[in-house]
């Protein structure tokens, strides 16, 4: 043994050294298999990438809006002709003449009922709710003169967000060479200013653009993946801990197993379907509310939650239930104490993608009616709502122009909330493992 | 049979028949519709360790695995026979195997420590059978079953951190530890050293050992000299059958079988 180690070392066999044909040919497998996956994973990032580009470049400008300012006189033979101060009848007052007043300050020289009216129209129809507000707020304001930014109208804002082309014949842009001069003429004078689209985040859906927000649909899905929560959860855990830990493997449980997994497969629109025959028809569950969107969306996340739960009882190692069984834990100490425990961060993240997924989800909610034109902003599970993917799909439907970055906006505001539930998956999972 | 009858009887001149903890009689072991264990006969003597060797899968572990009925776990094991702790069956309908298991506890060939803390690895037991009586009491449990595996030096700084973080050796120790605090009569081991260094198997064989007086212990190992080294009564297994059953030293030096002559001089297994 000592010679060897001591003697000159004998040549390297041929086949050994790098240069070796054997070896060449399989570097060369190497570097080319490794080609292909970068140029597919290349191609796969950049359509996610212009897919990203187009919808940000096309929702950021919802994020923010044209205002008109207004030298408005809150002229008390309009608003309060008794003097009487009762808050209530500052409701319903017709505020437009303070908007047409002020108005008509800046352009003295317009007159007769058409042009007035084409004047009046570059403001928002909102701005007379916001006048209205303002007063009920602060009464006092009556009788005197204030600078109001109120919204600008729907083509004002277009045009102020140069997305009307001003080459256009005349007869086919939204505005005339008129109006866009009287814009011009607001601009100049320091009548227009750029602000956040605050609305687009406190209001409901509308028909004018400028004022339709995305919070109506905000709190319909969020009402709806609660109700989806409270049921599908417990259901499909405890469905997942039965069926791991405490049934007999025969026939009837191999028969629901194999359901289960083709439930998964089910397309949503079936789902949907059935919401609508038996929680509308059979149960008469108010329709187009969050509370049945959230039971269909239960229904469609029940498969997902009770695989990803099984899926981890089953990583849990059967050495754990040994050592608990070993010690007189009884079965269902056992699977409590023990299994549930360490399988939670697996049936969590499972249930935190099926949550995802439901929250992206349109078809099932179309068929229980949550499609609908809603302006109010739902406050509890049996308002009548829509979703953030529903909300999408009827602006992406609307012709008017205004709603097409209003539609890239609430894409991007369903992106957010996907991207942070998928962060929340992770960091809950990291959390509970990191114990031990 | 033979053997069996033999070591009953050379038995009975020193030892009475009550002190016989664990008595099986004609067990048959079967999963699904093979046999795992064919009428084995044997009895468990108080107070001393009993060692069952034999070639892999010839069902040992099956067999330690229906003193306590652990093997009601697997559906398709189907246990039939006598087999009695303190006289009773254990098979008997009325019997509950957790309330049984709690007076037959078990120690594992892989460490399978709970992925808690050391504390509460131990205290496991005692709360789940609600035998501490307080707060205090528990943490007298706990330090006692600590001290009485040899491992409370080692860790009673320590005590809340978890039990997975431990040396192999110490998590069978905690093991152990985990399975006295339920004051059991009988510990039945599955090869615990098996995945053990040297040094903690010795250290484990040694508390095996000053175990005797409190704890019945039968215990499987492929290791023939831990079973002459630990044990008082040895059990030789062959393909799912009892070969020869007789004191330990008896066994290693002057089998009756020769099937057990040739096990323990290497030639079978
Ligand atoms: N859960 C089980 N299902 C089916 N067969 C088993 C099971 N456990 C053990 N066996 C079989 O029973 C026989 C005895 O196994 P075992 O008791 O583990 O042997 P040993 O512990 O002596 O190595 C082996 O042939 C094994 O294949
Ligand atoms: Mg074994």
């Amino acid at each position: 043994m000592t010679d060897l180690i001591t003697s000159e070392p004998a040549a390297m066999p041929a086949d050994w050294t790098v240069r070796s044909p054997h070896r060449i040919k399989r570097a060369r497998a190497e570097t080319r298999f490794r080609l292909y996956g970068i140029v597919a994973i290349g191609i796969a990032v950049a359509f996610l990438a212009s897919m990203l580009l187009t919808i940000f470049i096309g929702g950021a400008g919802a994020f923010t809006t044209s205002k008109i300012g207004l030298d408005v006189t809150f002229n008390e033979q309009v608003i309060d002709p008794s003097g009487a101060r009762d808050p209530a009848s500052f409701r319903g007052v017709n505020y437009r003449p303070l908007i047409t007043g002020a108005l008509a300050e800046v352009f003295p020289d317009v007159e007769g009922r058409q042009d007035t009216r084409a004047l009046y129209k570059l403001i928002s129809t909102g701005a007379v709710y916001q006048l209205e507000n303002m007063v009920t707020e602060n009464p006092d304001i009556i009788g005197t003169t204030q600078r109001v930014w109120v919204s600008a109208g729907t083509d004002t804002n277009l045009y102020l967000a140069g997305k009307i082309d001003p080459d256009m014949p005349q007869e086919l842009r939204q505005l005339t060479e008129r109006e866009t001069g009287w814009i011009e003429t607001l601009k100049s004078a320091g009548h227009v200013k750029t602000d956040i689209n605050t609305s687009f985040f406190t209001n409901g859906d509308s028909r004018e653009p400028e004022q339709a927000g995305i919070l109506g649909a905000l709190m319909g899905s969020f009402f709806s993946l609660i109700v989806c929560f409270v049921i599908a959860f417990p259901l499909g855990v405890l469905t997942a801990v039965y069926l791991e830990e405490f049934a007999r493997k025969n026939r009837l449980t191999d028969f629901i197993e194999v359901n289960i997994n083709n439930l998964a497969a089910v397309p949503s629109i079936v789902f949907g379907l059935l919401g609508l025959a038996i929680f509308l028809n059979v149960f008469n569950l108010p329709r187009s509310t969050p509370l049945v969107g959230g039971m269909v969306l239960a229904l469609m996340t029940l498969p997902t939650i009770i695989i990803a739960s099984r899926a981890a009882l089953r990583a849990v190692p059967p050495s754990v239930r040994e050592a608990a069984y070993g010690l007189g834990a009884s079965k269902v100490q056992t699977t409590f104490h023990h299994t549930v425990p360490l399988a939670m961060p697996g049936m969590l993240t499972g249930t935190i993608i099926g949550m995802a997924q439901a929250l992206g989800e349109t078809a099932p909610l179309l068929m229980i009616g949550m499609v609908a034109f809603i302006v109010d902003v739902p406050t509890s599970v049996v308002d009548t709502a829509t979703s953030l993917p529903v909300q999408i799909f009827l602006w992406a439907d609307n012709p008017e122009i205004g709603f097409r970055e209003m539609t890239s906006a609430a894409i991007i505001v369903l992106l957010i909330f996907l991207v942070l539930m998928n962060l929340l998956a992770v960091i809950l999972r990291k959390k509970l493992e990191r114990r031990w | 049979m033979d053997a069996l009858t033999d070591t009953y009887m050379t038995d009975t001149t020193q030892e009475k028949p009550a002190d016989m903890i664990m008595t099986a009689r004609n067990v048959d072991v079967f999963y699904g519709k093979k046999q795992a264990i064919n009428n084995v006969s044997l009895d468990i003597p108080k107070g001393s360790i009993t060692a069952l060797i034999g070639p892999s899968g010839c069902g040992k572990s099956t067999f330690l695995r229906c003193l306590n009925r652990m093997n009601d776990r697997i559906d398709i094991c189907k246990v039939s026979g006598d087999i009695r702790y303190a006289g009773q069956d254990i098979y008997a309908p009325k019997v509950d195997p957790v309330a049984l298991r709690a007076r037959i506890g078990m120690v594992f060939q892989k460490p399978n420590p709970f992925p808690k803390s050391i504390f509460e690895n131990v205290a496991y037991g005692p709360k789940i059978h609600g035998l501490a009586t307080s707060k205090s009491d528990m943490a007298d449990r706990v330090e006692t079953a600590l001290k009485q595996a040899g491992l409370f030096d080692e860790v009673s700084d320590r005590l809340d951190e978890p039990g997975t973080s431990l040396s192999g050796g110490q998590q069978q120790r905690l093991c152990i530890a985990r399975a006295i605090a339920v004051q059991p009569d009988v510990i039945l081991m599955d090869e615990p050293c098996s995945a053990l260094d040297p040094i903690a198997t010795a250290v484990v064989e040694e508390l095996m050992d000053s175990m005797r007086d409190d704890y019945t212990i039968a215990i499987v190992t492929h290791s023939m000299q831990q079973a002459a080294r630990i044990s008082q009564k040895t059990a030789f297994f062959h393909l799912g059958e009892l070969i020869e059953y007789g004191d330990t030293t008896q066994i290693f030096t002057n089998p009756k079988e020769t099937r057990t002559q040739s096990y323990i001089s290497g030639r079978i297994g």
